[in-house]
Order: C-alpha cells, then sequence, then structure tokens
C-alpha cells in the first residue's frame, strides 16, 4: 500500500557493519481486539533496515510506532505479513533482538551486576562467563562502578544505560528501544543521546530507536521513518545526511535544520489532516 | 548523654509523651530518652494489670465476668516453675513446634508454586480458585469431625487441620503479590531469553515475595490458631492439649500458663518468620 522505499543508500553503510541485523518488515499490519471493537493499530506496512544501520520511528503519542516496535520484538503477532530478521521470521521474543523499554525493566531484585549478567547465563554461559560479559559491558557504559547496587539505588540515566548494557550483553543483532529517554529530564537525555551513539560506534547494531521527539530523532538516526496515526503508518522516511560521530554542535548546520523542519511540517501536516476528519 | 540523634527523633516522632520532632533531639523533660519512658510506660501498664488480676482473683470477684475459679498469678507462677521442671512439658512444646512447622512447610512447599502458577495461567485459575472460594471460609473447628474420618491416624489429622490453616492466607497472598508482576519485566527476560520456568523463578516469583512474606507470618498465625483447635479436640500431646487436659482435670493455673505458652509460641514464630523471609527482600530496604 505504501512504499516506503524512496531511495537506497547502501553506500552510506559502513562496511564493517555490514553483516547481521537485516530487519524486514513485510506488509504487516497489526489489529487488536474483535469484529466491531477491532482497532487498526498499525496499517499495512513494509520497511527494510539495514544491518548496522540506526532507524528512528517518530510520530505522535498513539500512533502505533510502539506497536511495530513490539512485533520486531516478538511481543504483538503481525494480524498480516511478517517480521522477519536475519531472514528468520520473529514469531516470539529472542536473545537476538534487544530491547530497551521507556523505564523500570530492570529486574529490581538483582544487582546491576545481575541484571546484566542475566542473558548470558540464560543463554548457557557459566558464571564466570557471564560475570566476564557483565563487566565488558558495565565498562561500554561507564558502570563499571555501580555493579553492587540496586537499580533504585540509581538515576533515571544511569538505570538506563544498565538496560542497554543488559541488552547487549547477548550480543543482539538488532537493539530495540522504546522510548528508551523518554522519562529522562532534557539534560540527561541529552548526554544519554550522545553515550548511545559512541556505544553503537563502538558496537554497531542495527538500532530501532522509537520517539516522538523531532530532535531526538535527527540527532540520531540515518534515517527517520515518520509515522501517522489511527491507522498507523509510514508516511516519510527521512535520510538524514550528517555526518558521524555526531555532535551537539550539528544541531545547527543547514542539513540538521533542513531535516528538522522537514519532519516537523509532515508531522503538523498529518496532524491537521487528523483533527479535521474528527471534526467533519 | 549521647544519644544517638537519628534515634532520638525517630522515637520521638511516635511517642505521645516526647517533645514534638521538631524539638531539639536531645532528651528532655525528666531526663529520660524517649525509648525508656515508652519502656517504663509498658511496664507500669503491665504491672497494672496484674495488680487487678492479682485482687481481682484473690478476692473472689463475681459480676459479669467470674474471678471465682480464676488462678491468682502467683498460682501461675508456682505452677510454671513446677512444670519447667517436668520433661513432659517439653514434650508437649516439642509436640505442637513439630506439627505446625511440619504444616507449615507443607503449606509453603504447596502453596506458594500453587498461586504462582494461579497468577499466571488463566485455565489453573478458573479450575482451582472456586475450591479456594469455597474452602477457605471453613474455620479449622469445622474440619476437625470430617479429618478425623478422612485421615488414618489422629496425628495426621491434626497436621491436615493446621496445614490448612497456613494454606489459605499463603496461596491467596501469593497470587496477590504475582498479579503484580509488572508486564514489562516480564517481557525483559523473554527479550534475554528466559524459559517460562525462569519467568518464574526470576520474575513472577520475587515480584510476589513481599506479599508471600506478609501471606507466610498471617499463615503461621492461623497455622498456630488452628492447630490449636485439632489438638484440643484430639491428641495426647502438644500444648493445646496440655491446656484442655487441665481444664478437665481442673488444674486452673495450668490453664494460664498453657495459654501464655500459646501466645509466645505464636509470637516468636512469627517472628521468626518474618526474620527469615528478610534477607529475600533486602532489594526492597535498599531502594528506599
Amino acid at each position: 500500500m505504501f512504499n516506503v522505499h524512496k531511495f537506497t543508500n547502501a553506500e552510506a553503510r559502513r562496511q564493517s557493519d555490514i553483516g547481521k541485523g537485516h530487519i524486514a518488515v513485510r506488509d504487516v499490519s497489526i489489529t487488536f481486539g474483535q469484529s466491531a471493537a477491532a482497532h487498526l493499530a498499525v496499517d499495512t506496512t513494509s520497511i527494510d533496515i539495514a544491518p548496522g544501520e540506526f532507524v528512528c520511528i517518530l510520530g505522535p503519542s498513539g500512533c502505533g510506532k510502539s506497536t511495530l516496535l513490539n512485533a520486531v520484538a516478538g511481543y504483538v503477532a503481525p494480524t498480516t505479513g511478517t517480521v522477519s530478521v536475519d531472514e528468520v521470521v520473529v514469531d516470539k521474543p529472542g536473545p537476538d533482538r534487544g530491547m530497551v523499554f521507556q523505564q523500570y525493566s530492570l529486574l529490581p531484585w538483582k544487582t546491576v551486576y545481575e541484571n546484566v549478567a542475566f542473558g548470558p547465563k540464560m543463554a548457557g554461559a557459566t558464571r564466570t562467563e557471564a560475570g566476564s560479559v557483565a563487566n565488558t559491558f558495565l565498562n561500554l557504559v561507564g558502570l563499571r562502578k555501580f555493579g553492587n547496587r540496586y537499580p533504585a539505588e540509581l538515576s533515571g540515566g544511569m538505570q538506563q544505560r544498565v538496560g542497554i548494557a543488559r541488552a547487549l550483553a547477548n550480543y543482539p543483532s538488532v537493539l530495540l528501544m522504546d522510548e528508551p529517554f523518554g522519562a529522562l529530564d532534557a539534560q540527561t537525555r541529552l548526554v544519554m543521546q550522545e553515550s548511545l551513539l559512541e556505544i553503537w560506534r563502538k558496537f554497531g547494531t542495527t538500532v530501532v530507536f522509537v520517539t516522538h521527539d523531532v530532535d531526538e530523532a535527527v540527532f540520531l538516526a540515518d534515517r527517520v521513518l515518520i509515522m501517522s496515526a489511527a491507522p498507523g503508518r509510514i508516511i516519510e522516511d527521512v535520510e538524514i545526511k550528517l555526518p558521524r560521530p555526531r555532535n551537539p554542535d550539528m544541531a545547527s548546520t543547514p542539513t540538521y535544520v533542513e531535516a528538522r523542519q522537514f519532519c516537523l511540517d509532515t508531522i503538523r501536516a498529518e496532524s491537521r489532516k487528523a483533527f479535521e476528519a474528527q471534526n467533519v | 548523654m549521647s544519644a544517638n540523634p537519628d534515634l532520638a527523633d525517630d522515637a520521638a516522632a511516635t511517642s505521645t509523651h516526647a517533645p514534638p520532632p521538631r524539638a531539639a533531639p536531645v532528651p528532655s523533660g525528666n531526663g529520660l530518652p524517649p525509648w525508656a519512658v515508652q519502656a517504663l510506660i509498658a511496664c507500669g501498664s503491665l504491672l497494672g494489670g496484674l495488680a487487678i488480676w492479682q485482687v481481682g482473683s484473690a478476692q473472689g470477684w463475681s459480676g459479669f465476668i467470674n474471678f471465682a475459679n480464676i488462678p491468682t498469678p502467683g498460682e501461675v507462677l508456682d505452677s510454671t516453675l513446677e512444670n519447667i521442671a517436668d520433661p513432659e512439658f517439653y514434650t508437649h512444646i516439642a509436640v505442637s513446634i513439630r506439627r505446625v512447622m511440619l504444616s507449615f512447610v507443607l503449606a509453603v512447599v504447596v502453596g506458594v508454586p500453587i498461586g504462582l502458577f494461579m497468577a499466571r495461567n488463566k485455565f489453573a485459575r478458573a479450575a482451582l480458585l472456586p475450591y479456594i472460594e469455597i474452602l477457605r471460609p471453613i474455620p479449622a473447628v469445622a474440619w476437625i469431625p470430617l479429618a478425623i474420618l478422612m485421615w488414618p491416624t489422629e496425628e495426621s489429622s491434626i497436621i491436615f487441620i493446621t496445614y490448612l490453616g497456613a494454606f489459605f492466607p499463603i496461596v491467596l497472598n501469593t497470587i496477590s503479590g504475582a498479579e503484580q508482576t509488572p508486564e514489562v519485566l516480564i517481557r525483559a527476560t523473554r527479550s534475554l531469553g528466559a524459559s517460562k520456568f525462569d519467568e518464574f523463578r526470576h520474575v513472577v516469583f520475587p515480584a510476589a515475595l513481599p506479599s508471600i512474606s506478609a501471606g507466610l507470618a498471617v499463615g503461621m498465625g492461623v497455622a498456630w490458631f488452628s492447630l490449636l483447635a485439632g489438638e484440643i479436640i484430639s491428641g495426647q500431646y502438644g500444648i493445646g492439649y496440655f491446656t484442655w487436659d487441665a481444664y478437665s482435670m481442673v488444674r486452673t493455673p495450668d490453664i494460664v500458663l498453657g495459654m501464655l505458652v500459646i501466645g509466645m509460641l505464636g509470637t516468636a514464630s512469627t517472628v521468626a518468620v518474618k526474620l527469615l523471609t528478610k534477607p529475600m527482600l533486602k532489594w526492597q530496604a535498599r531502594a528506599r
């Protein structure tokens, strides 16, 4: 129904990232409820995400962007179509698709260290192996010193960094992030965005990042997929041509300003349409 | 006087006799720290009660409540000294403790897994909840005749009755605790490769633990309650039997002694349950 392949830019991918982490969403629609009460959350959508790509799904609250992400994660089964990661059809959650939630998803009864070591342990690693993986990733997010703390003793930003470390500790081919910085204050959020790009640069996994914040999407992404509400569908696929590594100063460059303006205009036009449709 | 300011402040906040918390955290007034004031009040109150008991039973007050057949505190003390020199007294206590422990452990081992499962499985819940709803309100005493008919020995029917008493609070608290498991934690662990069993072990069970530990404390109390009912009606040993036998034999001081021992055992075992579950909840304390 909607063709999102406005362009292909395989050249833009860094060579080192070519490998695992190819996401293919094929004609996926997601309906909740039965018959009369049925609600079309995601209209027929197809997306291709290349290995190592950083893609943001941008849209207003309730547009179905989290639902789409949940389909990739395997929490929600598509009503029609298929989602596959590296040519394997997704039918349940799995450690190949690391998930970072908005907040409070660390196990409060486990220490930071145990939380990060959890995935490797589930994968059958010995205590020592799991421990060394946990330390590696706690180092990566700069929280090695806090390993023996409980999550509630950490700030929101620190908890999210542990969440990222925990997801990465399984060496996933895809990292799925559902508004991970949405609950953080503005200052912390900026720091976290830079920190995430730094981690991604070292780790190089495919990232799908859901957000309703235009600046966040433009700053982070290689590509921004703009989603519209009721029913949710991808209405634009915007390539962000900012060089990497990115830094906050780029916010004043013409490329950034242009991309940001385009996203805002698209969302505004779509919101107005929706608003008018409601008021007929 | 170098009272710990934190401690003094805390105690002041809970004592109506101490100055309000806003005041200096140093003890004031009569120079005693607030906890000592509280302890004195508690002792005074207990001594007052003992005095009324002494006077009432010695004078043989009789009115709405009849004190005439009630032993005096002194007589109870005598009977206590007599009994603590008698090995059989300890046998009664040991038998009761053994029964409670056995029944309680059974109730935990059966109740917690069933509760966890019922909270997370709609079929199990629909199938088992009616039994719980129907059987739970039946008091322990009402089970005695049927328990005697159902079980081969008196001992097993007493343990069954005690077990039932502990089982229901444990299972219900486990269900309500497990139901509060945040769904996002389940999702997170699924994405980390956890199996269904791991989900129970690492997420549902720990999430339910605060509620389970409350259920264990209540269950322990009800277990004693039910045990006593079972022991009074049947059995040859146990502190309940001791108390009832004292009544039959008109050894009134022993009745009171039995009651006091039951109270102490109940309190001690509830405290023990709380102490045993505390280490598993340390993450909660750290969160505050």
